[in-house]
């Protein structure tokens, strides 16, 4: 219940954080709500020698938009995500997924910045960021990189960052798939993290999906897009019997996790019935 | 006015809404130090060696003991409170449970050293540097396993790790014959899974020893001070019991997990002599999951007969109880007095036998949580109705109504002999279960139900009608089946000379209310304003002698010698108001605050004869000064609460999960003082025994890693798992207490698992299984759901 | 390695030189001596330590104290205002929403929080906004009405 000890600074700039990265390089982390770190800190299963705060630098919060992406800072809190009006009107999965995200409190104060850098393979916002499309803003002595989200969860806890980067923000497309979007969720009872999550994206054109995205939390111990169900709904007719088609066989070929809670067969069960619940909504 | 029987709001309420509680971890004391425990990752291992040279190094480390210093120190190690001996006489097998261990550790968290720091932080740091060398050894986690041939020992000198056996009942061939001859037989093999009572407010210790008057003062969150003052005095540390006070101050909830003495307790109480400064410990969370006393787990086969009317013609129970790897305070006296003794139920089974293993395991000690044997019996009763219920396709309801003790009153009628040991109080079965049925509206459930079935939803209904043995008890009869310490209660009520009220109560309050209950009876009885009577209870300084809070036994017992006592009072008050008002105390009625000369206007108040006593300038001869009287109260027997609950619930075929859908719970406590009280202390005892029903549970692996030790992961009940419940009550005197009360704490917890879990079974029904495990996660029922 | 923080607590500014490692629960509770906030756990997931930062619930066992330097909280002890009860005390209070106290501070601080952007609030919204706070003596049933009790009576002045 007390971390290790540890240094403290306050970065009031990109730049100095930067800076602060590439001085301590792997003896530091960044912190912004803490609420990832905080809690690994105190049962002293992270021990930084150096905390960089970021929470303080003013471009790093708040939501905007550009004509085509929305532009969530890496410091905005889960809370701000759900009561940001430009989310709600572009990308209806993430304000859903900010009323499932923790407890009120960790809502109040966890940054979506924070959690997609944890990358824990049971939370929600990296599952969404698959299935919106996002690119995720990196900067670092050189400058800023743009990943795609696709590419920047690499696997249990693991991400395309460096050591001395900065996530700056995130980018959501404008997109008809995210205005046409949905995250369900079936918690683990304990911790409330997904159990499985699906968070899906669907543009329907002239009747047809156009466009398919759908990414699960929870089930592998890296989030992913599942091919098979955007595949087989691609160009289909979007409705009941292409969806039950769809998710007859979901995460296929994924390797699926297993604990106390869902064995691997009742897991990959129940990412179906998410799957299936998720698209029916949409339908 | 009358305050008995009134809701009065709780007087102790203003300090915990303003944060002004006074809980053990509050409390500063000058020069303090900390102590952090250095605790074993395995839960079998020989300790090679333990270096503690660089960890006494770090900074702020004052100082580190070891396994080695405590039995260099000839300390004893905490005792058992409870002895039941063999079948064949032999007594328990009773091995010792140090302050640290220094040879073996015997389940993962058993302390191995402790390190005193000028802050936590300091103890905790050094702590991690305190090298330990384990030679791991293989564990054994279930009790039945345990006693197989060949299984991993945790005492040497407890052969098959047996501490004891036992039985109770009815001549065991007369039971088998019953049952081979009955007409159906509804078996059970199931576990009673091990849950973890988990107060929120951690364990605490501060131990400070004062050298200029050698004395001792120990805070800690416990639910009986005396007792553990008895038992660390004498039995621990051998110091003066009068030169050690201990200190209950604000208790976080105890459920049973706060009863015991514990290890740490004794530690810092010693430590703090040595160092010359108060030591604060006080558990982290992952501490306590390995630490406090877990409950229940019991390995149970059940079978009960029937006639061909539905008549329950027997029962039989094996049982294995996993005790865990040291003996806690109570811990023998839970599956066998706490619950053989309660196999009987409701019903007027004529034939009954428990056989029963109590066994060491390499896992945390088990002993009393919230029910402590009597759910489990309930459990045991309550799921084989059902089940024959179901198998013999009668209705479940209606099987219990058949099966029902008549009501009986206890007073005009004698109490009812049970198979097993105990006679109850009084009891009127049929009527709690008739008003719980009206509550729930059952014909219309049951019609709901098969238009949710014909439209593929699944609806179930469970019923638990269940007894309890509470108040405990006499102590005459506590020490012939093996308790080491009588089960009474003390109480002094001490007038001021203002007329003002103080009482002393060896019943401690974390969260039961006793100060508002208690005070209602005082200030009712006095007919005085409830504001001039102040509970005082929790520290052994100012509470002559207290057996503590536990198996609802603070108002049956610790409430009736409280009224011993204000009988006293008035007694002698009426001495004195016959001198002031020239009577004879005959000719005095008692009423309204003051005494009255029957049949006059002539009266003199509680004030006025509170000041004369104490100013007894004009006074009657051969009375001493004074209005100060102390009780011990030993109860006549045990007091039966007794109800009905029942459980609806929804199972979503498609994730298997169980939704409570509603709660009923009729219960009979007795008289009841305050309904509000009794009321939460229903509620919170249902949200407790629905929790072990689908939520709780102990996951030990092989190698005896309990792998849900946090509340990441160990699942308890959460606002939005939980409906409102629909509480009511029936109201059957208890004729042997003089206030008719029966008790409540624990008669919610005890009712309403089975309830739950006979509703999913109901739910599942169209299955075709007769069981599941607890608790009953998604995860089953999808299972059963789909055949796997 | 000490920082200074600053922090205004119940309206009163503090500086202290702590360590960076203390989380925030400690520093109210160890060098505030502000002790109605509590620790339950270690996972972040019991809720006794909520208290408000900047007006919004935190569980003050998941931040450090540095972190929440320049800022403004509010514990139980600052609820009750020139000796009145704020609502949600009295609401626990009257509908006997506690029992041994312990969770209560951080129940009505995660209440408060509820209340000051939904001010009347539902049952079923009562209780998921309580789901980081464990209670383990009311089943939640007598708190659901607590809060029930409190938006009524805000509601009504």
């Amino acid at each position: 219940m007390v971390p290790y000890k540890v240094s403290y600074h306050k970065a009031n700039s990109v730049a100095e954080a930067i800076e602060l990265l590439n001085k301590y390089e792997d003896e530091c982390k960044i912190i912004a709500g803490g609420h990832s770190l905080v809690p690994m800190m105190k049962l002293r299963l992270a021990e930084p020698e150096n905390l960089i705060d970021i929470s303080g630098i003013e471009e790093l919060s708040g939501i905007t938009e550009t004509e085509n992406f929305i532009i969530i800072g890496a410091c905005a809190t889960h809370a701000d995500i759900g009561r940001s009006d430009i989310i709600k009107k572009h990308a209806p999965m993430l304000e859903q997924a900010t009323n499932k995200v923790g407890d009120v409190q960790v809502r109040n104060f966890g940054t979506i910045g924070g959690n997609i850098a944890h990358a824990d393979p049971a939370a929600d916002w990296p599952t969404l960021l698959l299935a919106a499309n996002a690119k995720i803003i990196i900067q670092n002595a050189e400058g800023t990189r743009e990943v795609d989200a696709d590419d920047f969860f690499q696997g249990l806890f693991s991400t395309d960052m460096e050591e001395n980067e900065l996530i700056t923000a995130i980018y959501i497309p404008k997109s008809a798939a995210n205005r046409n979007s949905v995250y369900r969720k079936f918690p683990q009872p304990a911790s409330r993290f997904a159990l499985v999550g699906c968070a899906a994206a669907i543009e329907v054109r002239n009747g047809k999906v156009a466009n398919a995205r759908v990414a699960f939390a929870g089930v592998s111990a890296t989030p992913f897009r599942d091919s098979g169900i955007e595949k087989a709904l691609e160009g289909r007719n979007f409705n009941a019997e292409s969806i039950e088609a769809a998710t007859s066989n979901v995460a296929n070929g994924v390797s699926v996790m297993q604990d106390h809670f869902a064995n691997e067969k009742y897991r990959r069960h129940l990412a179906g019935v998410f799957a299936k619940k998720a698209l029916t909504d949409l339908a | 006015m009358t305050l008995i029987g009134t809701s009065v709001k709780r007087v102790e309420d203003k300090r915990f809404i303003t944060g002004k509680g006074r809980y053990t971890d509050d409390i500063v004391l000058p020069q303090m130090t900390f102590a952090y425990f250095v605790r074993s990752p395995y839960a079998h291992a020989n300790i090679k060696s333990v270096d503690i040279s660089s960890a006494s190094e770090m900074d702020g480390v004052v100082k580190i003991y070891t396994g080695k210093d405590i039995a260099e120190s000839g300390i004893n190690g905490v005792p058992c409170g409870w002895q039941v001996d063999f079948k064949n006489g032999d007594t328990m097998k009773e091995p010792p449970h140090p302050l640290l261990v220094a040879d073996k550790v015997r389940h993962a968290g058993d302390a191995v050293a402790v390190v005193i720091a000028e802050t936590y932080a300091q103890a905790k740091d050094a702590a991690e540097s305190v090298m330990v060398d384990y030679e791991v050894l293989p564990a054994v986690v279930n009790a039945k396993a345990a006693t197989q041939e060949g299984a991993p020992l945790v005492h040497e000198d407890a052969p098959n790790n047996l501490c004891f056996d036992w039985e109770l009942g009815n001549p065991k061939a007369e039971v088998d014959a019953a049952i081979e001859g009955s007409h159906h037989v509804t078996t059970l093999d199931f576990i009673n899974q091990r849950v973890i009572p988990n107060a929120i407010e951690p364990r605490s210790a501060i131990g400070h020893f004062e050298g200029h008057n050698d004395r001792y003062t120990l805070y800690t969150t416990s639910q009986n001070p005396h007792l553990t003052r008895l038992l660390m005095c004498a039995f621990v540390l051998g110091i003066p019991e009068h030169k050690v006070r201990v200190v209950s101050p604000d208790v976080g909830g105890g459920f049973g997990s706060k009863i015991f003495h514990y290890i740490e307790e004794a530690l810092v109480t010693w430590a703090s002599k040595q160092i010359g400064r108060p030591i604060k410990w006080t558990a982290e969370r992952s501490e306590s999951f390995v630490t406090d006393a877990h409950g229940r787990d019991h390995v149970t086969k059940a079978e009960m007969g029937f006639d061909k009317d539905g008549k329950i013609t027997a029962l039989r129970v094996k049982t294995y109880a996993n005790l865990g790897a040291y003996l806690s305070t109570f811990a023998p006296a839970v599956p066998t007095w706490l619950h053989g003794t309660l196999l009987q139920g409701l019903y007027t089974t004529p034939l009954i036998h428990i056989d029963l293993e109590a066994v060491f395991t390499h896992t945390t000690a088990v002993d009393a949580y919230r029910g402590a044997g009597r759910p489990e019996a309930t459990y045991l009763l309550e799921r084989l109705l059902d089940t024959a219920a179901l198998e013999m396709g009668t209705d479940p309801a209606e099987l219990r109504l058949k099966n029902f003790i008549q009501p009986f009153d206890g007073v005009t009628q004698e109490g009812y002999q049970t198979q097993v040991a105990l006679q109850y109080d009084s009891g009127n079965y049929h009527e709690v279960l008739h008003k719980a049925l009206k509550m729930v509206g059952y014909e219309d459930f049951r019609a709901e139900q098969k238009a949710a079935r014909e439209n593929g939803k699944l609806l179930g209904i469970g019923f638990s009608t269940y007894i309890e043995a509470c108040g405990i008890a006499p102590s005459a009869v506590v020490g012939s089946l093996g308790a080491r310490a009588g089960l009474y209660e003390s109480a002094q009520v001490r007038v001021q000379p203002t007329g003002k009220v103080s009482v002393f109560t060896g019943a401690h309050s974390h969260g039961q209310g006793h100060e508002t209950t208690f005070a209602q009876v005082v200030a009712d009885k006095f007919g005085i304003p409830l504001e001039d009577v102040e509970i005082v209870h929790g520290d052994s300084e100012s509470v002559a002698f207290g057996m503590g809070t536990y198996g609802s036994r603070s108002l049956a017992v610790g409430g009736s010698a409280i009224v011993k006592s204000i009988e006293k009072v008035l007694e002698k008050g009426a001495k004195i108001a016959a001198h002031k008002l020239e009577c004879s105390a005959e000719d005095l009625e008692y009423a309204g605050g003051k005494w009255t000369v029957k049949g006059t206007d002539k009266s003199i108040s509680f004030g006025d004869i509170s000041l004369t006593a104490y100013v007894p300038h004009d006074y009657p001869t051969g009375v001493e000064p004074g209005l100060d009287f102390s009780s011990f109260y030993d109860p006549t027997n045990f007091t039966y609460p007794f109800g009905a609950h029942i459980a609806i619930v929804e199972v979503d075929k498609d994730t298997g999960k169980v939704t409570l859908k509603r709660f009923i719970a009729v219960d009979d406590v007795g008289n009841v003082i305050n309904p509000m009280i009794v009321d939460g202390q229903i509620h919170g005892g249902v949200a407790q025994g629905i929790g072990q029903a689908l939520f709780e549970g102990t996951i030990y692996d092989e190698s005896g890693q309990l792998l849900n030790a946090s509340y990441m992961d160990y699942v308890m009940p959460r606002a939005d798992d939980l409906p409102n419940f629909e509480v009511d009550r029936t109201v059957t005197p208890c004729p042997h207490n003089p206030l008719g009360v029966k008790g409540a704490g624990e008669a919610g917890c005890i009712g309403a698992t089975p309830a739950v879990v006979n509703a999913v079974m109901d739910a599942l029904t169209p299955y075709g299984i007769h069981d599941i495990e607890m608790p009953v996660t998604s995860q089953k029922v999808w299972n059963v759901i789909n055949g796997n | 390695m000490q920082v200074e923080v600053s922090l205004t607590v119940n309206g009163k500014l503090y500086k202290q030189n702590v360590e960076p490692r203390m989380l925030l629960v400690q520093f109210l509770r160890d060098e505030l001596r502000l002790t109605g906030t509590h620790i339950g756990c270690d996972t972040s997931s019991c809720g006794a330590c909520t208290v408000l930062l900047d007006g919004k619930a935190l569980k003050s066992c998941t931040m450090l104290a540095v972190q929440a330097n320049g800022k403004s909280v509010k514990t139980i002890e600052g609820m009750a205002e020139n000796g009145a009860l704020h609502p949600l005390q009295e609401g626990f209070h009257q509908e006997h929403g506690l029992q041994c106290g312990f969770c209560t501070p951080g129940m009505i601080m995660t209440a408060a929080d509820l209340l000051s952007h939904n001010p009347s609030p539902n049952e079923h919204e009562i209780r998921e906004a309580l789901e980081g706070n464990f209670c383990r003596c009311t089943g939640y049933h007598n708190i659901v009405k607590s809060v029930q009790y409190a938006a009524n009576k805000m509601q009504a002045s």
